[in-house]
């Protein structure tokens, strides 16, 4: 059933947000640390070992599938909830600091990243492993 | 008759942003094709027009949120918020391999702690040029400059002034939106095309919505790895800033 595939997305995402409260409290910080991204590698990890026991229906997979084709969409959406007027009456110091932090992000990829061009082609044979894959890469 | 309409629209939040979303998309993917034969991917457009609507929201209703402050608007609120948004980040795993994060685990952490570290310096770096020399304001401003929540969360523990942590905010805001507008026509000059490069990028930039965003504009498989090392850094930030880097730079400043 399709609701599999979206309980499974929505406990892995709890579970991933309580332990990212946890970490933060025990760091002592008031954020909360990674929760997003310790959900997602529980997903990856747990879709892989269903899928390998072939206990992964195919609607569950399209559960899956629709939220995560739903992601750009939802980006979009985010993208007009944005405090863009604040942003610019943040004064040129904002602007400056903000522009020169992403300039200078953008320099640093390429020094950080070398030797990774080569796994290109890995990724595309890995990525979307079920479900239909034509609504998430449309972009191309 | 307008009142109607208004209600149903009001009544309906959700749906409307899907509506709203999806008409949005559907211009964008057509200026993609028509204006640019596809050079601009459709989604970058689509981001461009939301950031665009999010201004006029802001500008016309005064709040901080920006086309969901207008009442009718109120659903793309929802669907943009954080919820369903980390939702949606999550569930882009469903694609991503888990042996291209092993391999790329290493170098997305060091582009972490490297992110945090250069974002703050820019900051301090800027701030210092326009006249501020205390150590808290700088402290705080370079935590903005790393993302929008290091800054109020570190100006409030450190005592910083409102002006100052407004700053810090607008700075962190600015990159984020610069990071969406910005990745798709830097991504092939950077290297932005593999598992890796994507998980240093996530590390490095560190804004969730601006890397999210961003990458979808460029390439959505690329989501996956971004996203998952992005989601650390403003945890990492919260606890560098107000602490270790805070104290290097009373240091330093006084």
């Amino acid at each position: 059933m399709v609701i599999f595939g979206v309980a499974l997305l929505a406990i892995c995402m709890l579970i991933g947000i309580f332990f990212g409260e946890i970490l933060g409290l025990f760091l002592g910080v008031e954020a909360n640390v990674g929760g997003v991204g310790i959900a997602m590698i529980m997903l990856v990890l747990i879709v892989d070992y269903l899928k390998k026991r072939g206990k992964l229906s195919l609607p569950a997979q399209d559960g899956l599938g629709f939220w995560s084709a739903m992601y750009i969409p939802i980006v979009i959406a985010m993208s007009a909830n944005q405090n863009v007027a604040g942003a610019l009456d943040g004064g040129p110091l904002a602007i400056m600091a903000g522009v020169a932090a992403a300039l200078i992000g953008w320099l640093f990829v390429p020094l950080l990243s070398k030797g990774g061009l080569q796994t290109e082609e890995t990724v595309e044979e890995n990525t979307f492993i079920g479900g239909e894959n034509k609504n998430v890469r449309n972009i191309k | 008759m307008f009142e109607t309409l208004s209600n149903v629209f009001t009544d309906n939040p959700l749906i409307v942003s899907f509506a709203i979303i999806g008409i949005t998309m559907y211009i964008a993917y057509k200026l993609s094709d028509k204006l640019t034969r596809g050079r601009i991917h459709g989604s970058a457009i689509a981001i461009i027009l939301g950031l665009v609507l999010a201004y006029l929201g802001g500008v016309l209703t005064g709040g901080e949120k920006g086309l969901s402050d207008i009442s009718i608007f109120a659903g793309i609120g929802l669907m943009g918020g954080g919820m369903l948004r980390d939702f949606a980040i999550v569930a882009t795993a469903f694609g991503a391999s888990f042996d291209e994060i092993k391999k790329a685990g290493m170098s997305g952490v060091s582009a972490l702690f490297i992110g945090v570290l250069l974002s703050y310096v820019v900051g301090v770096a800027v701030a210092l040029s326009f006249g501020y020399t205390d150590a808290v304001s700088l402290t705080t401003i370079g935590g903005g400059t790393a993302t929008y929540i290091v800054g109020p969360v570190t100006g409030a523990a450190i005592g910083a002034s409102s002006e100052v942590i407004t700053i810090s905010i607008a700075a962190g805001l600015v990159k984020s939106i610069l990071t969406m507008i910005g990745t798709p026509f830097v991504a092939k000059y950077i290297g932005l095309n593999n598992p890796r490069s994507a998980m240093v990028y996530g590390g490095l930039m560190g804004t969730t919505s601006g890397v999210a965003g961003g990458l979808a504009a460029t390439d959505p498989k690329l989501v996956p790895y971004g996203a998952v090392t992005a989601t650390f850094y403003t945890g990492l930030g919260c606890l560098m800033v107000p602490s270790v880097l805070f104290l290097m730079t009373r240091a330093i400043f006084g």
